[in-house]
């Protein structure tokens, strides 16, 4: 018998009574105002967030960033922002060993967390969410920025649909560990700060 | 074989009395934390019921739900492996590995693979393994095991991280700064990451509904370790199974709050599929775990998503290190599941505790703990794995307080001791209480004698 | 109101006044106050030690001496969590079990739950620290644990608010365990006084001159570390406070 057949067996074996799901169904957190909190969330977590009305007013943002002005290898996949790299001919992606900061868009973003959600559907190397030096989302927020803010995780994961292939992950704030005496490091391995724009249109 | 049980390794850790409530202290931080985001969620214990149901349901329709899971984790294009003990995972890894010939891995935490002790397999293999989170490389660097679940080095002091960097990546001597001896972790682990070969990631759910998985970590090390080189290998309790991907809002609410008082962790990665030129395989292991699973007693440790809260909020574990356990996962959770391999082992463990209860509080997936961790004590009984030093008073005990008139006489004469031994006869070796505590003060008379006065005058004055 | 006394058999041989306090603050509010005299261990000390063979005939006594009465109430979260939440493995189904769970209290719970206790006459005027305990806390629900989220309440602390010139400290933990445990006390006897030590230095940094608590084993625990310390705090039993504070009005 296979170890995948055996498993399978004892587990079937166990008398274990029948437990029903509860369902997702809750008073679940909301807030007056998603903006604001998704910035002191995420401001909390390392992160910095802006409302935007124009590419213009992205790039003045941007070009306070000292890490930005100083990037020599720049990766946008946002056309409000022009980068130096064409990544679309990178074959791999061992070869964005030196991206200095990339500009990438986002889906939505979560008040509760300061979490945004990014997918590799239209991203070919997934490694640019992790291994630039400096991280830049951008929002697409129809009116207000609240619009392209849920929540709460449930309101999250009822926008998500997993039906294919595909990496995702909700990024909150930039990379960071604790692991020496609790000590709060920002840039761990991925990226040393994190910028959030959501762009009203 | 005799192996160091709990009470002695707590001592020496104990000893040090400074180190001792440093490592307190930074553990009670963590708990403090936790207490400020749980309380910042008015339905945090509604949570908390939804995540504990979900769990019991999935894991009363576990086979069910594995076998939803592979197929449509295959669909995707991933590959399914079933191993049934740690012995058979390593070499699925082993073989994997083999295949492409690969000799440089980078391996995000993975409690599982510790679990297999998969790092000694392969390095006898000549495969490098490089830990790539922080907390576990520095203890690998430093040949330890990790003392926590989810902060490995919490036990080692920044000065000593200092030395080990020092020693191993050349960092300067006597640097203590947490912000230069990350930098230059991260520096040495960018170089493992670009030459990696293939990358071992543990997981934190597996999604029965759509054949993914989820990945959790702030620092980015287990995304980096596997959108670099092709191939991904997943290893997975098979308890970490979730029915449907919108149950994942309860758990990633709970996980990271619960962890280190974060709102989340900086990056929650879902793998669906390989990537596009890559490979993704998903071990998934047994070690023991469908045995637990008919246990009534025991079924509810399954529930556990490996948060640590249980050890941040642990009076004893604070004070004890997480070595004193001699286990993989240590703490109260631990201290559960170590004696469900071996309970002869790890007899101790069960009763390294106050039943304070103050794990079962703080689970985030309500597991009983203190209750699992008292049915231990009595299995470890019935097994005969009890030393007579503890049966015996026992057994004394209860047959003198079945008897009332017994019970009054041996108390009357305890109390006569007490008063009247000269200290010597009192304080001994023989006597732990005494070490460090004095003994209670003997009052000449009973509750029951009091009791009988005052019932009498009681009579008298009406 | 009919009220039997369970006086846990370390306090009946060790802290006697904690039960005289106990049956004061109870015939003082009326209460008819026997004290079966047939009873001595409900059987915790075996069932933690995993020895349940050992704990079961007690626990058969103590139902049966115990059943007659309308109340049982001890000044003991600990003994009263035994039997509330722990005699299940023993006594399931045993006619009048139902019937002792229910009836069975500590003895703040009693004043507060049962004789609906809102006013109380005495004053102490002294700083006074509350150990919470952890089965009283944790398994009897006396008060919210630091861990959960949801209203703030301790039916102990609520009795201590009640009475005149008490000045109540905050330690900085809330509610840490004191490391008494039973067995563990000795068992781990390091680890133990180490926890019950936090414990001292805890209150007394809060300021505390009395350390009290509804269970008299982890204030035996504190007690006998304090004293080897020379710690100037008093310990005190939550019953005799009470009782002491009334008794001198």
């Amino acid at each position: 018998m296979s170890s995948r057949d055996q498993i399978l067996n004892n587990i079937r074996n166990q008398i274990v009574a029948s437990v029903d799901h509860p369902g997702l169904a809750g008073e679940w957190i909301r807030y007056d105002d998603r903006v604001e909190h998704y910035a002191t969330v995420l401001a909390a977590v390392g992160g910095t967030a802006h409302v935007v009305d124009s590419a213009e007013q992205i790039l003045a943002e941007l070009n306070q960033v000292p890490a930005f002005a100083a990037a020599k290898k720049v990766v946008s996949l946002c056309g409000e922002v022009a980068g130096n790299v064409d990544f679309a001919q990178i074959d791999d992606p061992h070869k964005l060993e030196d991206v200095d900061f990339a500009i990438l868009p986002a889906q939505f973003a979560v008040a509760e967390n300061g979490a945004v959600w990014v997918d590799d559907a239209d991203v070919k190397h997934r490694v640019i969410y992790f291994i630039p030096q400096h991280l830049s989302f951008i929002v697409p927020a129809p009116q207000d920025a609240a619009d392209a803010i849920v929540d709460n995780m449930h309101q999250a994961y009822e926008r998500l649909s997993f039906g294919q292939p595909r990496f995702g992950t909700f990024v909150s704030g930039p990379s960071k560990t604790a692991d020496i005496e609790q000590s709060l490091v920002i840039g761990a391995h991925g990226a040393r700060s994190l910028n959030v724009f959501f762009l009203r249109q | 074989m005799k192996t160091a049980q709990h009470p002695e390794q707590a001592a020496e850790f104990v000893a040090n009395d400074a180190r001792a409530h440093w490592h307190d202290q930074a553990l009670w931080f963590v708990r403090e934390k936790r207490d400020r985001m749980a309380v910042s969620l008015p339905e945090w214990e509604q949570l908390r019921d939804t995540a504990s149901q979900i769990k019991l349901h999935t894991v009363s329709r576990m086979a069910d739900y594995l076998e939803e899971f592979e197929r449509n984790a295959t669909k995707l294009g991933a590959v399914v492996h079933w191993a049934k003990d740690a012995q058979e995972h390593n070499e699925i890894v082993l073989s994997l590995l083999k295949k492409i010939d690969a000799k440089r891995i980078v391996k995000s935490k993975s409690m599982l693979t510790e679990e297999c002790h998969l790092n000694p397999f392969l390095e006898e293999q000549g495969i490098e393994v490089v830990d790539t989170d922080l907390g576990e490389r520095i203890v690998q660097l430093r040949k330890e095991a990790p003392s926590h679940i989810v902060l490995p080095a919490i036990h080692i002091k920044k000065e000593e991280v200092s030395e080990t960097f020092h020693e191993h990546l050349q960092t300067e001597a006597g640097n203590n700064d947490p912000n230069y001896l990350t930098e230059a972790a991260r520096n040495h682990l960018r170089e493992k990451f670009v030459a990696a070969d293939a990358g071992i990631t543990g997981v934190n759910f597996a999604i029965a509904e759509t054949g993914g998985l989820v990945v959790c970590t702030n620092e980015g090390n287990a995304d980096l370790g596997v959108s670099l080189p092709k191939l991904h290998i997943a290893c997975m309790g098979i308890e970490k199974l979730v029915p449907k991907a919108a149950d994942l809002s309860v758990f990633l609410r709970l996980l990271a709050r619960s962890a280190t008082g974060q709102p989340i962790t900086t990056y929650s990665s879902h793998f669906h599929g390989p990537r596009p030129g890559g490979e993704l395989h998903i071990i998934l292991v047994d070690n023991g775990r469908s045995n637990l699973m008919g246990s009534s007693q025991f079924r509810n440790s399954l529930k556990c998503i490996r948060c640590g809260a249980c050890m941040n909020t642990c009076p004893v574990y604070r004070r004890s290190g997480g070595h004193s356990y001699g286990t993989t996962v240590p703490g109260p959770i631990g201290s559960i599941l170590a004696p469900s391999r071996d309970s002869k082992q790890h007899k101790s463990l069960p009763f390294a505790c106050t039943l304070c209860g103050s794990c079962t509080d703080v689970c985030p997936v309500k597991i009983d703990l203190h209750h699992e961790l008292l049915e231990w004590r009595g299995e470890i009984r019935k097994r005969g794995q009890l030393p007579i030093s503890k049966t015996l008073p026992m057994k004394f005990t209860s047959w003198m307080m079945q008897s009332p008139w017994l019970f009054g006489v041996v108390g009357a004469i305890g109390r006569w001791c007490l008063r009247h031994f000269p200290r010597w006869a009192i304080y001994h070796g023989l006597n732990p209480w005494g070490k460090q505590r004095e003994m209670p003060e003997s009052p000449k008379q009973s509750f029951r004698e009091l009791y009988q006065i005052h019932e009498s005058k009681k009579a008298s004055d009406e | 109101m009919q009220v039997a006394l369970f006086i846990p058999c370390y306090i009946d041989q060790l802290y006697p006044r904690v039960g005289m306090a106990t049956l004061k603050i109870l015939e003082r509010r009326g209460c008819d106050v026997v004290f079966p005299s047939t009873q001595t261990c409900c059987g915790q000390p075996m069932a933690n030690t995993g020895c349940s063979s050992d704990a079961k005939p007690l626990a058969e006594r103590f139902l049966e001496i115990f059943s007659p009465y309308q109340y049982v109430v001890a000044p003991s979260g600990s003994c009263v969590a035994m039997v509330r939440r722990h005699y299940d493995e023993y006594l399931e189904g045993r006619p009048g079990f139902a019937e002792l769970k229910a009836k069975t209290f500590e003895l703040c719970e009693f004043l507060v739950d049962v004789m609906k206790v809102d006013a109380w006459g005495g004053a102490y005027p002294h700083k006074v620290g509350l150990h919470s305990s952890c089965h009283g806390l944790r398994e009897l629900e006396m008060g919210k644990p630091s861990e959960r989220v949801g209203p703030a309440f301790s039916k102990p602390l609520r009795l201590l608010e009640m009475i005149d010139q008490i000045e109540l400290v905050d330690p900085k933990r809330p509610d840490e365990c004191c490391g008494f445990g039973g067995t563990f006390a000795v068992a781990e006897e390091a680890v133990s006084c180490m926890m019950g030590t936090d414990r001292l230095r805890d209150h007394l940094g809060a300021g505390a001159e009395v350390l009290t608590a509804a269970d008299m084993s982890c204030l035996m625990h504190l007690q006998g570390l304090g004293k080897r310390q020379q710690m100037p705090l008093q310990i005190k039993h939550i019953a005799e406070i009470l009782n002491e504070s009334e008794a001198k009005s």
